[in-house]
């Protein structure tokens, strides 16, 4: 394996055409995940704006987050009093049960205690009935817009979790990570067929894929309740989805080591083996076997990558966007016979090597470029050299797939050149199978578009 | 119930019931959830189109990668404009300051890309670690002898307006240093028109066929070179007056030449935009000229229009856009397709700008500055339009209560300008107001 690629536009300090976004706007998808809650980025107007645009492009919903508004006047002199009178507007106009509020880079780096101001906020309203506030630090220089989400996680689970009551029950947590709507909903069902009861944080599967509206909604139904959160701790075990997730941004860790409640870490559940360990711990802590449902949608799945596998034995991929998301593909396209030429983020947590289980090497010598912290310029000068036969990833590497002229798979995020990103299900047999069906019907395509038979019948 | 913030009370007005003036210009309220950007945003919608000059963010990754390749201003030759370029600052050099990465930076990027120019977006946070960027630029300048302007961009200074003042005085450094003499004495350059869509290419083309030389357009399919000889134009034609009057200003004070506003939506102010221009010449081949091209393109236009017009007759219509003259444009387009507008709204309109407005809207009207998607969507459902006119942020607003919906922001793909492009709006109104879909509305 190789993970010390260095391009020649690399030589370049500057990023070209980053692989990553900000930490603020992970944070404000997790509080839209939150039932009755609304996201209030600390800093100025534009931070809100441009991810609120970014979010809806890909969503195709109403994505409201408020702003303190930062002015001059703020930036010299702190901005506490665009903070509180922030946190009441919002309360006047959206009535949350919960606001959670995310830093941006200026308010982090002018030093804002926002501990400081809530906590005197609070004071001088007892008595009234204030919202939950969560806080996070979610800074554009530290991390990307996964970190943001995950220490929103946690600060979330830190702040409503209360003491420990001991009623052991056979509620279960999962912390998800930034999957899609139709992701979420399909684990929960996962979760009922097994007849768990459970606490997922966050829950955006109807705040970001509501049916259309009668009346228009202030906040959109749906999300983990308060109640659910502040009770945690009462569950047995917690199960967080990403490897990459350090100790330090934790919900589950932060669960396992204040309240010992077990946490399983484990991989997206893309693939065969990864959803078999997702259900084989399903089984183990529902005390139930995998329901005839899944077992079937399992079959079927082995059945069809039988069916496909000599359209995909050798073909070379690009795969990028996310770290964990990335190795779930990864792992998945090995299995399938795909070679993972290029596995590449905008996230730098040195930790993608560690998870990619190599065990392609059968399949060819095919050196498999692992490139942690790249951006999507040297993603492409790399691709250009290894020429692969497909590239897997969020809409912004269609300008590769189209300077390639090769088959574009879009998961993940943001997907702004398609309808329906917040319908892509990844995970699961059942992501798997809509997964391994659009890669092998991609290829199918390709070459029946660019044979000169053009054949019907394939 | 939506109910309006006490402190934007004055930012509302009705029409034939409120008598005060509408309160503009100022900071977004904190927590309203405004539809506005920052300062950042304003100078970068205004120069992004330059296609060979390099623009880089200077900040940490955030404000580069939301901006990426979103809009849909067209070139005809470089794609600079097309890339992102992030200095991407991590804690490190918010500790220690990042001058010399933002060198690094530019000398790498300019060997690689070769760009005729570079513009320096300074975001939030070097106005608070205190980067000498116009030193930086100064000394890149000097070294590969190209134009490196920097753009004092800081998203908290100020509002969108701010911005594209900001922009403007970037754009004002590289006028005048070029050659003008092979300017000639019917000459004009376009302010504000962005491209969008190849917009820019259908309004040139009437100029051309006029008998008008266009010395450059600020900025749809901008050229470094083109502007820096903008000042030997004999006027300068206006769109988007509310990006742009700055600039038009500063260059009737230093060079002395004069500036009309026009907008080039909708049939009437296209026409107009075209007299106006014909008429400064006052040459009598122009006029001739003009008048032959406005009657063609109109009779090419009119039976299609006609056939809309009937159809969405005496539907209603809500319009939320940036400025405020592209909002008075759409009224009017509107209401040659036989609709009316009865909300209308801007992010960055002026007392003037609201008070035209408010002679043109019908009785009743609801006009609104700097709103939020609660307000929206409450005025939008009590006025029960068809149709409301935004950008990406407000279609959902529409789109979830069951209401049409037309993009007539930077990122959209159909270009509206020109009287072609009253023709592609008018089918683009007529495919979403009259779209079966609206059947299964559980609204309705």
């Amino acid at each position: 394996m190789n993970n010390d690629n260095k391009t020649k536009e690399k030589e370049i300090k500057a990023t070209i055409n980053a692989c990553k976004l900000c930490s603020p706007l992970g944070a404000s998808i997790v509080f839209r995940g939150i039932k009755n809650a609304m996201p209030l980025i600390h800093g100025g107007q534009g931070c809100s704006t441009y991810i609120r645009r970014y979010i809806i492009s890909h969503f195709k919903e109403p994505m409201d987050i408020a702003s303190s508004s930062f002015t001059e006047e703020a930036t010299v002199f702190g901005g506490e009093s665009n903070l509180i009178t922030g946190i009441e507007n919002v309360i006047k106009q959206y009535n949350p049960e919960l606001i959670g509020i995310a830093t941006s880079c200026l308010s982090e780096t002018i030093g804002e205690d926002i501990s400081l101001y809530v906590n005197k906020y609070l004071r001088n309203n007892i008595g009234k009935d204030n919202p939950k506030i969560v806080h996070v630090a979610t800074p554009s220089y530290s991390g990307t817009h996964i970190d943001g989400f995950h220490k929103s996680v946690k600060a979330i689970i830190e702040t409503l979790v209360k003491e420990k009551i001991n009623t052991k029950s056979k509620k279960i947590n999962i912390l998800p990570g930034f999957l899609s709507p139709a992701d979420l909903r399909y684990i929960k069902e996962v979760l009922e067929d097994f007849d768990l009861s459970f606490t997922m944080l966050p829950d955006y599967s109807e705040t970001l894929d509501a049916p259309i509206w009668d009346e228009y909604k202030k906040i959109p139904e749906g999300g983990t309740s308060i109640d659910q959160i502040e009770t945690m701790n009462n569950s047995v075990a917690t199960i967080e989805f990403g490897k990459t997730i350090s100790n330090e941004f934790s919900g589950a860790f932060f669960l396992e080591e204040k309240f010992g409640i077990k946490r399983f870490n484990l991989g997206f559940p893309i693939g065969i083996k990864e959803t078999d360990q997702f259900f084989n711990i399903l089984e183990k802590l529902s005390g139930l076997s995998t329901p005839n449902k899944h077992k079937l949608v399992r079959g079927r799945l082995i059945d069809s990558y039988v069916d496909g596998h000599k359209y995909l034995f050798g073909k070379k991929a690009v795969v990028y966007g996310e770290e964990d998301l990335v190795i779930g593909i990864t792992n998945f396209l090995f299995e399938i016979g795909i070679i993972p030429i290029i596995v590449a983020s905008g996230g730098n947590s040195g930790k993608l090597k560690d998870f990619i289980q190599n065990n392609g090497a059968y399949i060819s010598n095919n050196e498999i470029n692992i490139l942690n912290g790249v951006d999507f310029s040297e993603i492409e000068e790399i691709a250009f050299n290894l020429k692969p036969d497909l590239i897997i990833g969020n809409s912004k590497g269609y300008k590769i797939a189209r300077k390639l002229n090769i088959p574009h798979i879009r998961v993940g995020f943001p997907i702004h050149d398609r309808i329906g990103g917040q319908r892509i299900l990844h995970v699961g047999y059942n992501g798997t199978q809509n997964l391994f069906d659009s890669i092998t019907n991609a290829l199918i395509e390709y070459k029946q578009e660019n044979s000169p038979v053009g054949y019907s019948y394939i | 119930m939506i109910k309006i913030l006490e402190e934007r009370k004055e930012q509302v007005f009705n029409k034939g019931k409120d008598s005060f003036e509408i309160s503009c210009d100022k900071k977004s309220a904190s927590g309203s959830v405004s539809q506005r950007a920052c300062v950042f945003c304003g100078s970068r919608v205004v120069l992004y189109p330059i296609a060979d000059a390099l623009h880089i963010v200077h900040g940490p990754v955030g404000c580069a990668v939301y901006t990426w390749d979103i809009r849909g201003a067209l070139s005809s030759g470089p794609e600079l404009h097309r890339l992102s370029f992030s200095t991407d600052l991590t804690e490190i050099d918010i500790i220690h300051g990042a001058e010399k990465k933002l060198y690094e930076s530019l000398i790498g990027l300019i060997d690689y890309y070769k760009p005729n120019a570079c513009f320096v977006y300074s975001t939030c946070i070097i106005g608070v670690i205190g980067d000498d960027v116009e030193a930086v630029c100064k000394k890149v300048s000097n070294e590969k002898f190209i134009p490196v302007i920097p753009v004092h961009s800081e998203g908290f200074k100020g509002t969108k307006k701010d911005g594209y003042k900001a922009a403007c005085e970037a754009l004002f450094k590289l006028i005048g240093t070029g050659s003008a003499n092979d300017v000639g004495k019917f000459s004009i350059n376009i302010l504000g028109d962005f491209n969008i869509a190849g917009e820019i290419w259908v309004i040139k083309e009437y100029y051309k066929r006029m008998g008008i030389e266009v010395v450059s357009a600020m900025t749809g399919d901008g050229r470094v070179n083109e502007i820096k000889k903008a000042h030997g134009a004999k006027l300068n034609v206006v769109q988007c007056s509310g990006s742009m009057t700055t600039l038009a200003k500063m260059m009737k004070e230093k060079y002395g030449i004069p500036f009309i506003r026009v907008s080039y939506f909708g049939i009437d102010d296209m026409a107009n935009a075209l007299y106006d221009v014909a008429k400064f010449f006052g040459d009598a081949n122009i006029l001739e000229n003009t008048k032959k091209l406005v009657k063609e393109e109109i009779l090419k236009i009119m039976p299609e229009i006609n056939f809309y017009k009937e159809k969405l007759q005496g539907k209603k219509a809500a319009i939320y856009v940036g400025g405020a003259f592209k909002a008075i444009s759409l009224i009017k387009a509107l209401r040659l397709l036989g609709m009316e507008t009865v909300v209308v709204g801007t992010q960055t309109g002026n007392k003037d700008d609201y008070n035209d407005i408010k002679d043109i809207a019908l009785e009743g009207t609801i006009i609104v500055d700097d709103t939020n998607p609660l307000e929206l969507s409450k005025f939008i459902k009590e006025k029960d339009v068809s149709l409301l006119i935004g950008g990406v942020k407000e279609r959902p607003i529409a789109y979830k209560l069951g209401i049409g919906f037309c993009d007539h922001n930077h990122e959209r793909k159909e270009a509206l300008a020109g009287f072609i492009g009253m023709l592609n709006f008018a089918k683009e109104v007529y495919g979403t107001v009259l779209s079966p879909v609206w059947e299964f509305i559980p609204r309705k």
